[in-house]
């Protein structure tokens, strides 16, 4: 969405919509990680400088071995940073809602859905995406999980793949990938409208049964 | 999404400091309620306060039984050693809720935070007493299929979509929260609330209060615990009817039992009347019939959800089978 954009896909003006967002700014004081711009504008008084402080807010993340030192607004969520700020579109969007599992990723090793991820709240974390699994970056070695995919034929139109292999990966560091029916059980959170459920789940033993490093 | 301003928190304290200076501030935790309803438009604050850095997240032994941190995140909750021991039914609820993604994020306090999945609520185009007090409810004669059958009013007939809430209540659990004026404990039966004629309430949370931890006692229920969830699909979708059942045998005798259902009302719906019918009762399916009957003595079906009245009662003495292994 475009800033100033409303739901109804009408557009404000930045100037009032920024004076409602600063009815809030006398709870300063409570504020846990000021940026330092905000409070010499508040010093000021200087409304429009310190809405601007606050639409970009300053975030330290690591992803896929990169540390990445960005401005940001609260409201961009870890899907969307990857895909439109850093160009880094191999995870997906597909419902945006939570419900698809498209957007898997891992934070600090943990598989989460990047849509429902404020991308502000990976502050300080480790962010794996489908472009940092492969030992080497992109253009090193496929991973093992990367390889069933495409031995096994696990996919056809491709769009729930990145989402399907960081969970398979995630379903077997778990521990959860010890029979067809658990592997079902905890994939259900990626849904592949194709179709390539059976395939996905011969990928996903066979990396199992190989003992290969995920 | 709105745009709103973003605070980070790293005690109690300066949670609840945040939160007080104005009524549309709302708690960050897992966010996957949240941030699903701020995108729609649902819901809109002006500011979060993102509360997970705060240290609420130990699960460890009390005197009584089990504490639980409201930020320990559900994945952890469902798979610690303590709860998978002593709290079976906890875990197997926890496991059938959502999807793995989404467990990983998800937040004990936050699941109890959860607004309903009614699809009128979901969509700001149609009418909902929860969303909008006083433009009416579009359920009540409209698509019902999830909807409550028990305890619903003529404002709201929304059902509490957790699975974790049916295993809390179940289990006798207590909430522990903190607020601008102190600290208080709210028995979980208690927490959630009917509709009424102010649905937009989903809890008995003042204003300001943060949800710290949740308390269990121990029980002598870990050998004939069952969840059952009936849904649309195998895996990762709401409830249609589900049912927590935890019993303590003596040979083939109830001696103590703890039943709830989900997808059927508002809040967590405790069975207590079907509690005391089973006490002392021995376990079998013509008991457990009887006692499914007098649960359901007050349900009422809406038109597409009348299935639920017969659901509901057979869920029970399905899950009731299963726990006491008579099945």
């Amino acid at each position: 969405m475009k800033d100033h954009e409303n739901n109804d896909g009408s557009l404000e003006n930045p100037g009032s919509s920024r004076r409602g967002f600063l009815k809030q700014s006398s709870a300063l004081a409570a504020l846990a990680m000021t940026p330092p711009a905000a409070l010499t504008a508040v010093e000021k008084g200087l409304d429009e400088k310190l809405a601007t402080a606050f639409e970009q807010i300053p975030l330290k993340v690591e992803i896929n071995g990169m540390m990445q030192q960005l401005k940001i607004e609260p409201r961009v969520t870890l899907l969307d940073l990857l895909r439109e700020q850093l160009n880094l579109t191999g995870t997906k969007k597909g419902c945006d809602y939570g419900q698809c599992g498209a957007c898997t990723v891992h934070v600090d090793g943990q598989r989460v859905n990047a849509c429902l991820t404020l991308a502000m709240t990976t502050d300080g974390c480790k962010v794996t995406t489908i472009e940092g699994l492969a030992e080497g970056g992109p253009t090193g070695k496929l991973h093992p999980m990367q390889d069933a995919f495409i031995k096994h034929d696990g996919f056809q139109c491709g769009y729930c793949t990145p989402g399907q292999i960081m969970s398979a990966v995630a379903c077997i560091r778990e521990g959860h990938a010890n029979s067809p029916d658990e592997i079902r059980e905890y994939m259900s959170g990626n849904i592949c409208r194709c179709g390539a459920y059976s395939n996905i789940v011969d990928a996903i033993v066979d990396v199992k049964q190989s003992g290969a490093r995920v | 999404m709105n745009q709103f301003q973003y605070v980070r928190v790293t005690n109690p304290k300066a949670a609840i400091a945040a939160i007080t200076k104005d009524n549309t501030t709302m708690f960050l935790a897992g966010g996957t309620n949240l941030i699903d309803l701020m995108k729609r438009g649902v819901t809109a604050p002006e500011k979060l306060v993102d509360i997970t850095r705060i240290p609420l997240n130990t699960i460890e032994k009390t005197a009584t039984g089990l504490r639980i941190g409201a930020l320990a995140k559900n994945t952890a909750v469902a798979e610690h050693e303590l709860v998978m021991k002593n709290f079976p039914l906890l875990s197997m609820a926890l496991n059938a809720g959502a999807s793995p993604q989404l467990r990983n994020m998800a937040t004990v306090g936050g699941n109890m935070m959860q607004r309903t999945r009614c699809s009128y609520f979901y969509d700001t185009a149609m009418p909902c007493n929860k969303r909008e007090p006083g433009t009416g409810c579009g359920a009540i004669g409209g698509y019902n299929r999830m909807h409550a059958i028990l305890g619903a009013s003529n404002k709201c007939i929304a059902v509490h979509p957790s699975d974790m809430c049916i295993a809390l209540v179940a289990l006798d659990a207590t909430v522990n929260v903190a607020g601008p004026k102190g600290e208080r404990s709210i028995p979980f039966g208690e927490f959630h609330r009917l509709p009424g004629d102010t649905p937009q309430k989903d809890n008995t949370l003042q204003p300001g209060e943060l949800i710290m931890s949740v308390d269990l006692p121990m029980n002598g229920f870990a050998g004939n615990s069952h969840y059952l969830k009936v849904r649309d699909r195998a895996s990762y979708a709401f409830a249609l009817i589900s049912v927590g059942a935890a019993l303590k045998m003596s040979g083939n005798t109830i001696q103590d039992v703890r039943l709830a259902m989900g997808g059927v009302a508002h809040k967590p719906w405790r069975l207590t009347e079907a509690e005391k019918f089973l006490k002392g009762k021995p376990a079998t399916e013509a008991t457990f019939k009887q006692a499914a009957q007098i649960a359901m003595k007050s349900a009422k079906g809406y038109g597409e959800n009348d299935f639920k009245l017969t659901m509901a009662p057979n869920s029970i003495v399905e899950a009731l089978k299963t726990a006491t292994k008579t099945a």
